[in-house]
């Protein structure tokens, strides 16, 4: 069964200089399984195409049943330099709830 | 058990919440964050236009308002307001509240040391690129190494009201109580780590409290009274992460797993001045309304070198805007965006990027945003940034003759040009441990 990534998890993002940061928290742990199988940094790096001119990496983190996912050169540029409204990332992480995801067992 | 709050997760951070937290509630130790990436260098910049100024502001007159609460509750200030300038920021405190005790932590500024860095063979290479800092030398506008807790629990030791610093790091902040109050020693790896956690939790100030939540969002009770984080810190390293009671907002483990994820690269070497810690480690547990207890945090050896905050002149830039209404307004815009580049083209205008965003359409999201048919209105955003500051004030110039020679239904132009600004841009390098060695002064 597929559903939007907004259905089984949570997410925050913020900026390293030219990198962004995309944290991914499952609501419930018998989520965390589903979303690591088919939350790939692959996936998030073809998800944001154009946007992520850089390399996806993604860490894990199952004791708060959560993905820490860095994409690089991702920001424009990133902080000062960067000339988007989101310089910094903010949103990086709402705009990652619409993937859709398999959650079958 | 010591309580360690935070009031002030940026310089910009509500004025009212340092006051609260002192006010409203128990707290032992108030933590207050001014500096981000940047702000060193607009601070070093104050102070070449004048000799007294190149800290935060705003923060002895906020001494001046809790001075009388700090010492009738027994409130201790740890602060990097002293931003490059903390001796005259100390000094500025002390006239605000005469009967407060000020100890500055100094030594992080390297800003005149660079040459000397250089000469030792240090190439101070931008972390993100690889770039010896030599690239950017004469451009360089400040230079400071994020420093310890450590040297924040010696300040306090000498039983200063307020311990002030500059580019301490902010985790640091919260950590120093806990060392100068339970006495813990420069290999006490994992309640280094663990303090360090605490830190970062608590540094953003309500991104821990339920603002910026995605979670229940629209639940979160009473966000205009909301209450900033208070971590009740035990001698063993544990402790919990709470607000005052009656305040607003949420502390819920899911809200503190947001803040943990907050800026985070590999989880398992979260690096701090004193230790680093594993992330994947931590262990969450909601144990009341509003509490969460932290627990399970192991550390390890800390690194060979400090992180170094560089901040350099790139250039200049301008962004400016214009709203085209219904009907065909994401189309209005578009034209409107060719309209000026045709006319940046003609004028042999050149910068290093021209960036064009359609604000209620795809600005934030870029390509994964869904297509909006048709919008009751669309704001052009452009940008321009270059080298040559002429060509990007000419820029500024060109975006309010739309209003008569472009697409029907432009307005919202009514500030005006916008400005020019000056691009102060972040290098981030590394330097030994031992070239940074940090002093106590006190004043009072």
């Amino acid at each position: 069964m597929k559903v939007p990534l907004a259905k089984i998890a949570h997410t925050r993002s913020g900026d390293k200089g030219d990198t962004c940061n995309v944290g991914v928290i499952v609501y419930d742990a018998r989520y965390y399984p589903a979303l690591v199988r088919e939350l790939t940094a692959e996936r998030v790096k073809s998800f944001f195409g154009e946007w992520v001119k850089g390399k996806v990496e993604r860490f894990e983190l199952p004791n708060l049943g959560a993905l820490n996912f860095l994409l690089h050169e991702a920001l424009g540029g990133g902080g000062t330099v960067s000339l988007r409204i989101d310089a910094q990332g903010k949103t990086f992480g709402a705009a990652l709830l619409r993937l859709e995801i398999d959650i079958s067992e | 058990m010591i309580r360690i709050a935070n009031g002030q997760g940026f310089w910009g951070d509500w004025l009212e919440a340092p006051v609260r937290l002192v006010e409203q509630g128990p707290i032992d130790y108030l933590t207050l964050d001014y500096l981000a990436e940047v702000t060193m260098s607009i601070l070093q910049k104050q102070r070449q236009a004048d000799p007294s100024l190149g800290y935060a502001r705003d923060f002895p007159p906020l001494i001046g308002r809790i001075a009388k609460s700090m010492l009738d509750r027994n409130v201790r200030v740890i602060a990097n307001a002293g931003g490059v300038n903390p001796i005259a920021c100390a000094e500025a405190v002390r006239k605000a509240a005469p009967g407060i005790k000020v100890a500055i932590v100094l030594g992080d500024d390297v800003f005149g040391r660079i040459d000397e860095f250089l000469a030792k063979g240090y190439r101070m290479a931008n972390l993100d690129t690889g770039e010896p800092v030599t690239a950017v030398r004469d451009r360089i506008l400040s230079a400071n190494a994020y420093s310890g807790a450590f040297p924040l629990a010696d300040a306090l030791a000498t039983g200063a009201h307020v311990v002030l610093a500059g580019r301490a790091a902010d985790p640091a902040l919260a950590l120093a109580p806990m060392i100068h109050h339970f006495g813990w020693g420069a290999i006490d790896w994992d309640k280094l780590a663990s303090g360090s956690v605490a830190g970062h939790i608590i540094e953003c100030g309500t991104q821990t409290t339920g603002g910026n939540c995605q979670v229940d969002w629209q639940t979160i009770p009473d966000m205009g009274n909301i209450g900033y984080p208070i971590v009740e810190a035990e001698p063993d390293g544990t402790f919990v992460v709470t607000k005052h009671p009656r305040t607003g907002g949420r502390v819920h483990s899911d809200v503190v797993k947001e803040q943990l994820l907050y800026e985070l690269g590999d989880p398992k070497n979260f690096i701090a001045p004193d230790c680093i810690a594993d992330f994947t480690t931590i262990h969450l547990e909601d144990i009341g309304p509003d509490r969460v207890r932290v627990s399970g945090v192991r550390g390890r050896d800390r690194p060979a070198n400090l992180k170094l905050s560089i901040s350099y002149a790139n250039g200049w830039k301008a962004m400016g805007t214009m709203v085209y209404s219904w009907p065909q307004a994401l189309e209005k815009a578009r034209i409107a965006d060719r309209i000026v580049r045709t006319r940046l083209e003609s004028l042999g205008l050149r910068f290093e990027e021209i960036y064009t965003e359609f604000l209620g359409s795809s600005a934030c999201h870029g390509p994964v945003a869904h297509a909006c048919p048709d919008p009751p209105e669309v704001q052009l955003r452009i940008g321009v940034r270059g080298d040559d500051r002429k060509a990007v004030d000419r820029f500024t110039r060109e975006l309010i003759p739309l209003v008569l020679s472009g697409p029907p239904g432009a307005t919202g132009y009514g500030e005006g040009r916008p400005p020019v600004r000056e691009i102060v841009a972040y290098w981030p390098a590394l330097i030994p441990r031992e070239e940074i060695r940090p002093s106590i002064e006190v004043l009072g």
